[in-house]
C-alpha cells in the first residue's frame, strides 16, 4: 500500500465511523461472536471491521484463542489416581 | 475415542474400565473447576472423588435430559460450592478491567499499539504440548469466575445454556465473564507469541 492510499484509507475509516472507536470494538467482540449484539450494533461493528485491519486482526486472534483453548489436552491420570478411582468404583459396587 | 454416550452405556452395564475412562477424560477440568471454589489441591481432589461417587450412586436416576458432562459438572460445582462455603473462603469478584489495556489506544480510541501478529505462527513455532501448557497456565492465572466459564465454554465446549445451568448464572453474566477471560488469554498469547515474524 502506497503512503497516499494508506493515508486515504485511514482518513476514510476514521471519518466514516467516528462513533465506534477501536477501544470499544474490542469490548464488543464476545457479544459479536455469541450473536448477542443488536442488529444496529452488529452492523456498526462489521462496518468498522471492514475498514480497520487492526480490529480484524484482533477478532482473528480472539477466534484463534478460542480454538486453541478447545485443544488443551487433559493431563493423564497418575497410576496412583487410577488405582484410587478403581478402588472407589469397587467400593461403590459393594455398597449394595 | 469412545463417546460419552457409549461409555455411559458400558458404565451402566458395570464396566469398570468405562468408569476409569470417563474419570480420565474429565479429571483435569473437574479438578481445575473445583479448585476455583476451594482452597487446596487436596480438598479439590476430595470434591472430585465425591462427585464421581455421587455420579455412580445417581446413575439409575440419571434420565439424560442433560448431557452426561453437564450433569457431572453441575454436581461438581454444587459440591465444590458447598465445601468452599464451609471453608469460609472469600469468593473473588469478577474484575472489571478492559479487554485491552487502555495505554494501547490513542486519545480518539483508535489503536496506538495495534495487536502483534501471531495467529498463523502459534502452531508452527511452538509444539502442541507446549501450547497446551501455556494455555493451561493462562487459564490457571484467570480470576476464579472467569476461569470457570472459559474452562466450561472453550475447553470443554459446553453451550452457553449449559454453562449457565452448571454455574447457575445468567446469560449476560456468563458473557461478561467469558469476555474478560478470553481477552486475558488472547493477551497472554500475544505477549508469548507475538512480534516474531514481522
Amino acid at each position: 500500500m502506497s503512503f497516499l492510499s494508506r493515508f486515504r484509507f485511514w482518513s476514510r475509516s476514521g471519518s466514516r465511523y467516528p462513533d465506534l472507536p477501536c477501544q470499544e470494538v474490542v469490548e464488543m467482540v464476545t457479544d459479536y461472536l455469541e450473536g448477542a449484539l443488536a442488529d444496529a450494533d452488529r452492523s456498526r461493528f462489521e462496518a468498522h471491521l471492514a475498514g480497520c485491519p487492526h480490529c480484524t486482526e484482533y477478532l482473528a486472534q480472539m477466534r484463534e484463542t478460542i480454538r486453541l483453548a478447545g485443544r488443551i489436552t487433559q493431563e493423564d491420570l497418575t497410576p496412583e489416581m487410577r488405582t484410587d478411582f478403581t478402588d472407589l468404583y469397587r467400593r461403590w459396587r459393594t455398597e449394595g | 475415542m469412545d463417546s460419552d454416550g457409549s461409555l455411559l452405556v458400558r458404565l451402566r452395564d458395570g464396566d469398570e474400565r468405562a468408569f476409569v475412562a470417563l474419570v480420565e477424560r474429565y479429571h483435569s477440568s473437574m479438578l481445575r473447576l473445583a479448585l476455583s471454589f476451594v482452597s487446596s489441591q487436596a480438598v479439590a481432589e476430595e470434591v472430585v472423588q465425591d462427585t464421581w461417587l455421587a455420579v455412580l450412586r445417581g446413575l439409575d436416576r440419571f434420565e439424560e435430559r442433560s448431557s452426561l458432562r453437564t450433569w457431572l459438572f453441575t454436581i461438581l460445582v454444587n459440591r465444590a460450592r458447598t465445601t468452599g462455603v464451609r471453608e469460609a473462603r472469600s469468593v473473588p469478584v469478577a474484575d472489571a478491567g478492559p479487554a485491552v489495556d487502555a495505554s494501547r489506544f490513542g486519545p480518539s480510541g483508535a489503536w496506538a499499539v495495534p495487536p502483534e501478529h501471531w495467529v498463523e505462527e502459534a502452531e508452527n513455532r511452538i509444539d502442541a504440548a507446549k501450547l497446551s501448557a501455556l494455555l493451561r497456565g493462562g487459564l490457571d492465572g484467570l480470576p476464579g469466575r472467569q476461569r470457570e466459564v472459559v474452562l466450561l465454554r472453550d475447553v470443554e465446549e459446553l453451550s452457553s445454556a449449559e454453562v449457565c445451568e452448571v454455574l447457575a448464572i445468567s446469560e449476560a453474566n456468563q458473557r461478561v465473564l467469558l469476555h474478560r477471560g478470553r481477552s486475558k488469554l488472547r493477551q497472554m498469547l500475544e505477549s508469548e507469541l507475538g512480534g516474531g515474524s514481522r
